[in-house]
């Protein structure tokens, strides 16, 4: 039987989350790596094998966007947690709570009285030219005053061992089924280690997730749908297993009807009042008589309903103002402005085109940084300078000197590296960290995580869409 | 419940049900096959007129023999009732309602379709003899049955579920005594041969009804039999007791507030009662065959008012657009 050999674990160049610089087993990984080595290479490979049935049998599969043909696909789960030590959780934990504090207090101003524009702490025209900013949102009052209830930001750490963020997600962020789905597989793969490294549980989720829909509403017994485009959408798996888990209707938009400005469903017995949606259809799409006229995914007359006060949306429309990658840049003032505080999490160093001294300074060293566009996610529309061939870099100059405002730069960060199952070794893989954050009465941070990993070697792309697979996250105690 | 999933609860019962029966159709006809003269147009058309699909099949063969008829009713992705696609429509039909059945009714049937799946890319058909396959995908099915009935709770969805599953019953059963009486009784004469015996114990066991057959009646008559399969009020696929359950599922879900029945508890109280005001003297008389199309085109009724009373509620509140999520970006 081949040996599991981690003596050539190549560490070169990039922080590793195992191995620390010197190259010694940090703490937090040396009950696992020890459990490994004694494992053995054929067996690893064994457990590996079964997770991936065991993702079939569940059904965790996800469509492709390109790709109409019904063709499923399962996001490879590598059976290798990622484990994260307590005390620096514990801060992550303040820092994102710091985070979405502030910038709920941020989207209520943009709709509202619009201070920090006034005080010109973020440029006027950035903001309003924003595409998500959503002018039928002003005025807007939801519930307790929380805008984004529901949060699974992007952070990346860097060379410097410090958590960055890298997105804030602020409108339907998927992902969280895999964060309990891989807790569920991971328990039955690594069951003494797990339960020797007292791992923190992540099963509260949604429990919490449940109260908090249910507080928004003032009626004693609320009715709770989860709103989902439907069977082919990508993220059609979690609507159905957060639904099932909650124990909230799993809607479409075809099946909810507005009648003097009450929302219904349409069940066998007529119809039914529903009090909070949990909708995971994209501000755009919810209502044809607001926005986009021709989507077929909402239901005509649920914007108004709303903006009455008669049903409760979450994540409330507009919350994507926040979200967008010019905003980003200013999140640091952003947090001073409203808590006085310097932000505990630190932004990655971000260039606006939008303005005149950072878009020169993207255009001369376009092949060394990572070009995103503002309103774009998923990994799409995005180069990244020093992997990319001259023409490209030509092709995005055009397009950032045509649309400025479209665009953002970051320099490349060389996100860290966590150990992963290769075909015949165990290799570093470049991860992302997307913890899930619930504001409700108050705010509830899951400790864990879904790690998102390139797994092919070398790359930076971690999206389910581009080759990405997704990890375990172990916060320990 | 919403009228959606009620009516994807039906059709993903329907399907499964509709899958095992055709398991079963061709691991008995193959196990006939090999007991009679190897004219095979004769020994596999009925199969595929019983099904209901022959027209389809005109359209895409010229000739009938073994081989084309197990891939088209097993296997072939352009006949929309062939196994192949029943499970796959009734896994879609489970997805979209993911959270009203269980993870281990979702498991099953997840299961069904990666074994379907991967029977048509790995061309099972062209096995000499794939009733194996055959045998499995009943099993599976049975299975499902049974693992539906002991973990989703008996409430309207259940019996939404079970509506589904009972009138594809019926419906398969009155067509295979339909196409096969036709067959063996051209005139009265031959009953009683040997011949005969192996075709009539082959459509008995083509309903899995053999074994309770020969425990009430003993002797193979074709009266006993059609008096079986259309009137008994205990065997599980007669005709009678698919109905019989049906009505009770309807009641369970009905409103009781309401003073009187829906449209489709008329359809089926009448046919119900004209089943069980009749007897197998009277079918004679009329002749078999008219008396089963008269039950098949009920049957329908009963299916469509269904549908009106339940599931296309909406059309009420809203405007009948056709709804296309899939290509959403």
């Amino acid at each position: 039987m081949p040996k599991l050999n981690l003596s050539n674990y190549d560490t070169a160049n990039f922080l590793d989350e195992m191995v620390d610089e010197k190259g010694q087993i940090r703490t937090s990984y040396t009950l696992f790596r020890e459990r490994i080595e004694k494992m053995g290479w054929k067996k690893l490979n064994f457990l590996q094998h079964s997770t991936d049935r065991a993702q079939l049998s569940l059904g965790m599969t996800f469509n492709v966007y390109s790709d109409n043909q019904g063709l499923e696909r399962i996001l490879h789960l590598d059976i290798i947690p990622r484990i994260i030590a307590g005390d620096e959780w514990d801060l992550l934990e303040k820092g994102l709570k710091q985070r979405i504090i502030a910038l709920n207090l941020f989207i209520a101003d943009i709709y509202g009285e619009q201070k920090v524009l006034k005080d010109k702490i973020i440029p006027k025209e950035l903001v309003l030219s924003s595409a998500t900013y959503l002018k039928e949102c002003i005025g807007l009052k939801p519930p307790k005053n929380i805008w984004c209830h529901i949060t699974g930001s992007d952070l990346i750490k860097g060379d410097d061992n410090q958590f960055y963020v890298l997105e804030d997600n602020l409108r339907c962020p998927s992902g969280v089924s895999y964060m309990l789905e891989n807790r569920e597989i991971l328990k039955r793969t690594f069951p003494e280690v797990f339960e020797k490294l007292k791992v923190r549980p992540v099963n509260n989720y949604a429990h919490n997730l449940r109260d908090m829909l249910e507080s928004l509403s003032p009626q004693s017994e609320a009715t709770i749908a989860v709103m989902t485009p439907g069977a082919y959408n990508s993220a059609y798996f979690e609507h159905a297993y957060l639904a099932q888990q909650i124990g909230a209707e799993l809607v479409e938009g075809r099946d909810l009807v507005v009648k003097d400005d009450f929302v219904y469903m349409i069940t066998t017995k007529g119809l039914k009042r529903v009090h909070v949606i949990y909708r995971r259809v994209d501000d755009e799409f919810i209502d044809p008589l607001v926005f986009n006229k021709k989507s077929l995914l909402g239901t005509p007359g649920l914007f108004k309903a709303y903006k009455k006060g008669n049903v409760v949306l979450v994540n409330a429309p507009g919350t994507g103002v926040a979200d967008d990658k010019a905003v980003y840049a200013y999140i640091p003032r952003i947090i001073k402005y409203y808590l006085g505080e310097e932000a505990i999490l630190d932004n990655v160093k971000t260039y606006i085109c939008a303005e005149e001294d950072d878009r020169k300074y993207v255009l001369e060293n376009i092949d060394q940084l990572v070009v995103k566009q503002t309103d774009a996610s998923g990994g799409y529309g995005m180069l990244i300078g020093p992997k990319a061939t001259k023409a490209e870099h030509e092709e995005f100059k055009v397009k950032i000197k045509a649309n400025p405002r479209n665009y953002i730069a970051q320099p490349m960060i060389n996100l860290s590296r966590v150990p992963t199952l290769t075909e015949d070794e165990i290799q570093g893989r470049h991860v992302d960290l997307r913890p899930y954050i619930l504001y409700g009465d108050d705010i509830k941070i899951t400790p864990g995580a879904l790690t998102r990993v390139a797994l092919k070697k070398g790359s930076i792309v971690v999206n389910s869409s581009q080759g990405g697979g997704s990890k375990d996250t172990w916060v320990l105690d | 419940m919403l009228s959606r999933v009620a009516d994807h609860i039906y059709w993903m019962n329907r399907y499964i049900e509709r899958a095992e029966n055709y398991a079963r159709f061709m691991d008995v006809n193959f196990n006939l096959s090999l007991d009679l003269q190897p004219d095979e147009a004769a020994q596999w058309k009925p199969l595929v007129v019983t099904t209901g699909d022959w027209p389809i099949y005109e359209r895409l063969h010229k000739t009938v023999d073994k081989g084309k008829v197990i891939h088209f009713l097993g296997f072939d992705a352009k006949n929309g009732n062939s196994i192949h696609n029943c499970i796959i429509n009734a896994r879609e039909n489970a997805r979209a309602i993911r959270p009203e059945i269980t993870k281990e009714v979702w498991e099953q049937i997840n299961y069904l379709y990666y074994f379907v799946k991967e029977g048509t890319e790995k061309k099972r058909w062209e096995r000499n003899d794939p009733r194996n396959y055959f045998i499995e995908i009943k099993k599976g099915c049975q299975m499902l049955y049974g693992i539906f009935d002991s973990t989703i709770s008996k409430s309207e969805g259940w019996h939404f579920g079970k509506i589904g599953q009972l009138m594809e019953r019926a419906d398969k059963t009155s067509r295979v005594l339909d196409v096969k009486y036709h067959m063996l009784l051209p005139e009265s004469a031959k009953i009683g041969s040997p011949f005969d015996l192996i075709q009539w114990s082959a459509l008995l066991k083509s309903v899995s009804a053999y074994d309770m057959y020969r425990k009430k009646y003993g002797k193979l008559t074709a009266l006993g039999i059609c008096e079986f399969l259309i009137f008994d009020k205990h065997f599980p696929r007669s005709i009678l007791n698919c109905l019989i359950g049906v009505d009770r599922s309807l009641m369970a879900i009905a409103d009781q507030e309401k003073p009187y029945r829906s449209k489709v508890e008329k359809h089926l109280g009448l046919l119900r009662a004209q089943l069980e005001y009749s007897d197998i003297n009277e079918v004679f008389e009329l002749g078999i065959h008219e008396f089963l199309d008269a039950i098949q085109s009920k049957l329908n009724d009963v299916s469509e008012s269904l549908f009106k009373t339940y599931f296309s509620v909406a059309e009420s509140y809203t405007s009948p657009t056709p709804l296309i999520t899939k290509n959403y970006q």
